[in-house]
């Protein structure tokens, strides 16, 4: 059986840091940043856990700013 | 197809012409006087021959709000209303004002304030002249004193309206909207195609093609240097109109001793006592201003410095006046006299009126 | 495999709408306009719209849309966004037209035009983002609040003797001959963002089908608005807002 594996890209600047997709995200890939934040002060969201994902793209759907692209490769 | 000679009431003139100038749409709601306007295009059903939409909106509110959808897709709309009636359109009129759209807004008015009277009144300058709705604007007001004039002005409302990106407005009343008059309708002009519309309309809304950045119409903006600017190029156009499209028709002026200035279907009124008052030796000329805006200011200003005296009749407790002082700037007192309520004087009363006051 | 390899234009499956622009969104964070922009920029995309997409922008939070989706607008005076368009369809029949409107917007101050155009069965789509409040003037009641929500107009809770009952204008709406499909709808996680994409998509087809009105209703949250953090917000959406307001088809015919 082929092994799923993605990548999430976060526009760190566009992100509002509000964490919907942290909470969507079914793998525990994401989080945000506890210290760092971007230009407007948010503390965007990252991959913590970045082996987890799969790519099954649901941050990018709940994300509202749109700042999120996924990746997704079959193995 | 060519010109037509046909007789008609003001108000018909008006739906007959909108077809004939190419109008694409007419948005109204009923009002006395002034729902002939639509019972005629409903008659006419020009959705079969030139393609123009005609829709009975469920406001005035709605039906302005139409003209400022369609206008803002390029066409050639208009709406129709009574005094009442348009002061409900005036939040619409000044998005349009705002949005710098053409339109053009029909209002044969009657007498107020409130529900008023059905009888006829130009008590509706102010509203026309001065903006009408919020913010600093003008709308390019044409005042028709016949049934020809109802007819032509449709055509020039919307040509001006375009020309300017602005909201027209012919300013009638319930005389001229309900008199039967001759009139020489216009021939046929086709109306524009979605082409010909993306060409001499470049901001019009008819979906963005590929390439292009996206057309946004709004009259909203939070910038306040930004919304400055936007009101400082509406105030240069208003002044280039105020330059260019000032019209107005003088009777009979060049040796008058005294001037009646009147607009409208009172003009016509003070036509006769003009015309009567010659008669009696005394030295009478009229001034009709046909744009109320931009308002014929100088001519009134230099025959102010030839005249003994000047007076403005009008069916109103004394509006169009005030502009006529403006103009005049207390180089001679000007007079007003008006009825109210939807009474209309005779060409008598005038004239009692004008020796009384003016000749003494 | 490195994280490298995985992150490749070929490798992309999902990423923000073309037709949505890098325009920062003034929305507050986890605000659910955001999401339901992307589906329309999306879906005007996929359908091969672009170019004959119209877009009605409503006085709310959603006013500055016109800054974020780079199709033709025209920003609407406050509740006249049907009318607007209403003129926009009947003069551009071809065209697809839609308006975007919240609660206030649509059920409250434009519920006349909201009616009126959908009882013609205008060929337009509306977007109704319902979200139980006014966002953009800081959080007072709406037609669509709840009993016993607080907001700033009502601090102790909607009462029925002062405010009379939320308002559930879709199922009004259905009522009408007008109205070809009337469906409720949200976007509170990706199963519900897929439903919602499937209405709108429905829903623009009928419209350019010129099958009468198509009115989507989006649940939504005004996590600023209701005092609460976006998640939780949904998840109060979820317990409160559903029972008054079902998901699902109203009308689909």
């Amino acid at each position: 059986m082929a092994k799923i594996s993605g990548a999430v890209v976060v526009d760190n600047e566009r992100c509002k840091g509000c964490n919907l997709c942290v909470v969507a995200c079914p793998a525990e890939v994401l989080a945000l940043q506890a210290k760092e934040v971007n230009d407007k002060g948010y503390h965007y969201a990252y991959m913590a856990n970045p082996d987890k994902c799969i790519g099954c793209a649901s941050c990018g759907y709940v994300c509202p700013d749109g700042c999120i692209t996924v990746y997704k490769v079959k193995i | 197809m060519s010109e037509e000679i046909k007789l008609l009431k003001g108000n018909e003139a008006i739906a007959h012409a909108a077809v004939r100038y190419g109008f694409d749409g007419y948005f109204g709601y009923p009002i006395t006087p002034q729902s002939e306007i639509m019972e005629t295009l409903m008659m006419l059903k020009p959705w079969e021959t030139t393609g123009m939409v005609v829709l009975q909106a469920e406001s005035e509110v709605a039906a302005i709000n139409m003209v400022y959808g369609g206008a803002g897709s390029g066409k050639a709309v208009m709406t129709s209303s009574s005094s009442p009636g348009v002061s409900l359109k005036q939040e619409g009129i000044s998005y349009l004002a705002g949005t710098e759209l053409p339109a053009l807004i029909v209002n044969v008015m009657r007498g107020g304030p409130g529900l008023g009277t059905i009888q006829p009144s130009q008590a509706d300058y102010f509203q026309a002249v001065k903006g009408g709705g919020h913010g600093d604007y003008k709308l390019i007001a044409l005042a028709p004193s016949s049934v020809q004039e109802m007819a032509d002005f449709v055509g020039l409302g919307m040509d001006l309206a375009f020309k300017y990106r602005n909201p027209a407005i012919i300013l009638a009343d319930g005389i001229i909207g309900q008199m039967m008059e001759k009139v020489v309708l216009p021939p046929y002009r086709p109306r524009r195609t979605e082409a010909e519309i993306r060409e001499q309309c470049p901001w019009a809304l008819q979906g963005k093609p590929k390439g292009r950045k996206p057309n946004i119409l709004t009259s909203l903006e939070l910038s306040p240097a930004v919304m400055e600017d936007n009101n400082l190029r509406f105030q240069a156009k208003y002044r280039e109109i105020e330059k260019n499209e000032v019209r107005y028709e003088t009777v009979d002026c060049e040796d008058a001793d005294y001037i009646i200035v009147a607009f409208g279907s009172i003009a016509r009124i003070c036509l006769k006592t003009q015309e009567m008052a010659r008669a009696e030796g005394i030295k009478v000329g009229l001034i009709r201003p046909i744009t109320l805006w931009p308002f014929p200011s100088q001519v009134i200003a230099d025959y102010a410095r030839k005249v003994k005296g000047i007076i403005s009749v009008e069916l109103n407790a004394g509006q169009m006046v005030e502009d006529i002082r403006l103009a005049v700037n207390g180089a001679i007192d000007v007079k007003f006299y008006g009825r109210l309520g939807g009474i209309v004087p005779t060409p008598d009363e005038v004239l009692d009126v004008i020796k009384k006051e003016l000749v003494k | 495999m490195n994280i490298e390899d995985i992150i490749k234009p070929e490798n992309i499956v999902y990423s923000k709408p073309r037709l949505m622009n890098n325009n920062p969104m003034h929305y507050c964070p986890g605000c659910s306009h955001g999401v339901v922009h992307k589906l329309v920029a999306e879906l005007v995309d996929e359908m091969g719209l672009e170019e004959k997409t119209i877009g009605i922008a409503p006085v709310g939070c959603a006013v500055f849309a016109y800054n974020y989706l780079d199709i033709d607008w025209i920003e609407a005076a406050h509740g006249r966004a049907p009318a607007v368009a209403t003129a926009i369809k009947r003069l551009n029949p071809d065209k697809f037209v839609f308006t975007y409107q919240g609660d206030g917007d649509l059920a409250a101050i434009g519920t006349a035009e909201t009616i009126h155009a959908c009882n013609r069965g205008e060929n337009i789509v509306i977007i109704f983002i319902n979200n139980a409040i006014y966002g953009m003037t800081g959080g007072q009641m709406a037609p669509t609040t709840l009993l016993g929500m607080k907001t700033s107009t009502c601090p102790y809770g909607r009462t029925p003797e002062l405010n009379g009952f939320p308002l559930k204008i879709s199922d009004i709406l259905a009522q009408l001959d007008g109205t070809r499909y009337i469906t409720r709808q949200s976007v509170h996680n990706a199963a519900a963002i897929k439903k919602t994409k499937a209405a709108l998509k429905h829903a623009i087809e009928n419209a350019m089908a010129k099958r009468g009105t198509s009115l989507v209703e989006i649940v939504s949250t005004c996590n600023a608005g209701w005092k609460m953090t976006p998640d939780e917000a949904n998840k109060w959406m979820v317990e409160h807002m559903f029972e008054k307001y079902p998901l699902g088809d109203i009308k689909n015919e």
